[in-house]
């Protein structure tokens, strides 16, 4: 099987998060970036398959020149192959014009299955996987919990959780998948793995070996645009009313109402 | 000059840190608690083959430098000293003497599985009345047709009742002082090895610590480790490995000392704010910021100059000595800064605070270390 992962590289759970001068964009200066957590059960899978079907792993990528770093601990994992896409004109790509630079990526390759992490831990827009799968014509399922495929018959079934139930989608391949954490346990790279990620092929691709014109990418050919960026503002002090059992609780109803409007 | 970690190096780093501060840091106070060898961990360890970090991929290793060895090292000790202890022992000691001195045949059976963690190694040159001065050794082997006989004991050695192989140093022939020891392997299960479990130490209670007793014990002439008559020397070279380990360990516990106290100082209010705004603390966290990155900074260059092939002799003990001065100084600020909780053993620190000491002890005493500078500064 030909299996193609989408990651995304993230600054870490534990990094403070400071927003940039520009007030548009996280300040990267500090920040330990990651491959994003949903993407590890995407990379997981992938694998899973390739042991029990045979095939390659190609993992995709689109940043700058640190993303390098995480496509490496893909194949430190155990995927094969690894593709940078990066140009100065992806600069302030929205879901959109993301999906569509790595559907240009895929077109090239060959492919029977496509994982993507379910939403990336940073924007948690969700959305990448679902115009991926528009753009390339595929059939998809999102967040995936469990997943069976049949290479012969190019078939998949695909679990999904849903409130108080579980769903149960089968498609045909090639699909995109979309994957939860329920999955599957990612592994650790194991050290001697590493080391040889290092002689693995990781390809840079441009706009123009996409054969996509900065008017399509970046921020001209977004359809979201971020006009600014803020952090949530402190949590304030809690008030603690005292006195009377009586007296308090009728007084924690009238803020309630009044000053927190939640009743 | 270039201080910077290759991609490699960076990429191991965290991966291992983020194994063990999920799958051995956890376990570490349970393991103290109990005075037990975590065998499950050591599998669990062997599942990223952290065993193999410094040998090369024909034995089942990783094929990595010492300086990567050394930053592994940081993390497991940060996670959990007497992990790091036992890892160092089986790694830097046993598995690297036979490396060293081993013939193919010895690679084969006992390198590869020590490599995969399949068996678990230990190594003896201590002894109940040589520590230091190894030329008091009593230990002895005398060759009887097709057989070595072992006759004698060891002390404080790390895994001894616990591992599949030990590296034992004895005398072959007394007249030859230093050029008399010969190493020999020897399998648990051996008749007449033994060997005892040394309780209520004062730290690394999560190691294995024991006293092995040779009476009569008979191996085949075949475990002769390296040529006979070399057995001490190969043994310097074996430590002056090891010294890397351990300074490297030595970093790791006062790390995670340091982190400990920074987040202990911001959370606790005294006074109506956090003791982390006072300034005898933030001293204390500064001094120990500024120790342990002198100690990283002497370890790796010790690890850079052995990956290079260069003496490290007076470097290995250089780093050696202050990176466990700058532990024990670590965790005793870390304990200070803990106040009463740190001195009831309710946060890690206490652990720290033990396990430190083993630091400026094992693996040459730090008075050792200063007789070796000394020793080549003044024959320069």
């Amino acid at each position: 099987m030909n299996i193609i992962v989408c990651i995304k590289q993230v600054p870490d759970t534990t990094t403070k998060v400071r927003v940039g001068k520009d007030g548009k964009h996280i300040d990267p200066g500090g920040v330990k970036f990651i491959v994003n957590t949903y993407d590890d059960f995407a990379v997981e899978e992938a694998i899973r398959l390739k042991e029990r079907f045979g095939g390659e792993v190609t993992v995709i990528s689109m940043g700058p020149e640190r993303v390098k770093e995480a496509l490496r601990m893909c194949l430190a994992m155990g995927a094969d192959k690894a593709i940078q896409l990066w140009d100065p004109a992806f600069e302030d790509s929205d879901p959109y014009t993301t999906a569509l630079i790595l559907s240009k990526a895929i077109q090239q390759l060959p492919y029977d299955i496509i994982f993507c992490g379910k939403q990336a831990i940073d924007r948690d827009t969700m959305s990448v996987p679902v115009y991926l799968a528009e753009l390339l014509g595929l059939p998809q399922a999102t967040l995936v919990v469990k997943l069976e495929v049949d290479p012969n018959a190019r078939k998949f079934i695909a679990y999904r959780d849903i409130e108080g139930a579980k769903e149960v989608i089968e498609g045909l391949l090639p699909a995109v998948i979309s994957t939860q954490w329920k999955l599957n346990e990612p592994r650790y790279p194991t050290l001697p793995n590493i080391m040889k990620a290092k002689k693995k092929e990781l390809k840079e691709l441009n706009a123009a070996a996409l054969g996509l014109d900065s008017a399509q990418v970046g921020e001209k050919g977004s359809r979201v645009k971020v006009l600014s960026m803020e952090l949530p503002p402190p949590r304030s002090k809690g008030k603690i009313l005292k006195g009377d059992p009586r007296e308090v609780c009728r007084e924690l109803v009238r803020l309630l109402r009044e000053e927190a409007k939640v009743i | 000059m270039d201080f910077d970690l290759t991609e490699d190096q960076k990429l191991i780093q965290q991966t291992v840190r983020e194994f063990v501060q999920k799958e051995v840091a956890p376990y570490a106070a349970y393991y103290d608690e109990r005075e037990e060898f975590p065998e499950e961990i050591f599998r669990k360890l062997a599942l990223i083959n952290f065993f193999g970090i410094i040998f090369p991929e024909e034995w089942g290793g990783v094929g990595a430098d010492y300086v990567t060895y050394a930053l592994a090292m940081e993390e497991l000790a940060a996670a959990d000293g007497s992990v790091a202890l036992s890892a160092l022992a089986h790694i830097s000691l046993c598995s690297n003497h036979i490396y060293l001195a081993g013939n193919e045949e010895q690679k084969r059976k006992y390198l590869v599985p020590l490599i995969q963690g399949e068996l678990l190694g230990a190594w003896g040159l201590t002894e109940p009345n040589s520590g230091s001065d190894a030329k008091s050794l009593r230990t002895t082997a005398v060759l009887d047709g097709s057989e070595w006989v072992l006759n004698g004991s060891k002390m404080f050695t790390t895994q001894g009742t616990v591992c599949d192989v030990v590296v034992v140093m004895a005398i072959t022939d007394k007249t030859k002082g230093h050029h008399g020891i010969s190493a020999f392997l020897v399998e648990r299960g051996t008749p007449g090895f033994s060997s005892v479990k040394l309780r209520n130490k004062l730290g690394m209670r999560g190691s294995d610590t024991a006293e092995l007793i040779f009476e009569n014990c008979r191996i085949p002439k075949e475990n002769l480790l390296g040529q006979e008559g070399q057995g001490f020397i190969d043994s310097l070279r074996v430590l002056e490995g090891g010294r890397i380990g351990i300074s490297a360990l030595a970093v790791g516990i006062g790390r995670a000392a340091l982190e400990e106290s920074i987040k202990y100082s911001k959370q606790r209010v005294q006074f109506g704010r956090p003791i982390a705004d006072f300034q005898a603390i933030q001293w204390m966290l500064a001094d120990s910021e500024v120790e342990l990155e002198a100690a990283r900074m002497l370890t790796l260059r010790a690890a850079y100059l052995k990956d290079r092939g260069l003496p490290i002799k007076k470097e290995a003990s250089m780093a050696k000595l202050y990176s466990s001065r700058a532990c024990v100084h670590a965790v005793d600020r870390a304990v200070q800064i803990h106040g009463g909780y740190g001195y009831m053993g309710e946060y890690p620190v206490s652990r720290y605070y033990r396990d430190a000491k083993l630091c400026e002890i094992g693996e040459g005493t730090s008075e050792i270390h200063r007789m070796v500078i000394a020793h080549q500064l003044l024959k320069e």
